[in-house]
């Protein structure tokens, strides 16, 4: 679980679901809302992880 | 955004006191306000969010400001947006923050990113109780 990945994922969650709260009153609006949120959390971690791979550190 | 015209309410009798009780209990604001799943998800995720922070051994930083770490002192703002959970917090002893363990800025992510999401939750309660939504 205390993975870099792991814990993005968990952030991703608990972000998705305050924002997805927030931005939409029904709860089906907000459950769609959620999931392509948190889906463009984690596509962008691991894009932009990969767009990094061939940086030397 | 528009809420449906069932959720619509009079404007609150006191607004201050609903944003002061948002700010201190994470979702308190809504539920007096009757939006109870609403209020509900904020409390269980917010506070969630918050402990797995501390769990992670991220700190919660000192309030005050030191001209050679401002950062600090802007990390402790956010951080006293969740409200009473800081405080209970450490009047139990944790945030300390182990400097060295390896989920230490994650957890400090955690606590500083849910203090920030509960002032954007206390700004909805306020849009609320001025029935704007």
């Amino acid at each position: 679980m205390t993975t870099h990945v792991g814990l993005m994922a968990l952030f991703s969650i608990f972000v998705s679901v305050v924002f997805a709260t927030l931005m939409r009153d029904e709860p089906r609006d907000q459950l769609w809302f959620g999931v392509r949120l948190f889906a463009g959390f984690i596509g962008a971690g691991i894009g932009i992880g990969w767009l990094l791979y061939p940086l030397p550190l | 955004m528009r809420a449906a015209a069932a959720d619509q309410v009079e404007p609150a009798a006191n607004k201050y006191l609903i944003a002061a009780l948002a700010w201190a209990i994470p979702g308190a604001g809504h539920l007096v306000l009757r939006r109870r799943q609403k209020g509900l998800t904020f409390l269980v995720a917010l506070t969630m969010m918050f402990a797995t922070g501390l769990w992670l051994e991220g700190r919660i930083f000192p309030l005050g400001f030191d001209l050679y770490q401002p950062l600090v002192g802007l990390a402790a703002i956010a951080d006293l947006g969740i409200g009473l959970p800081y405080f209970i917090a450490k009047f139990m002893g944790h945030g300390a923050g182990r400097v060295v363990a390896i989920t230490y800025e994650y957890g400090n992510a955690f606590v500083i990113v849910a203090g920030l999401l509960n002032l954007l939750v206390v700004l909805d309660a306020w849009d609320v109780a001025e029935g704007r939504k």
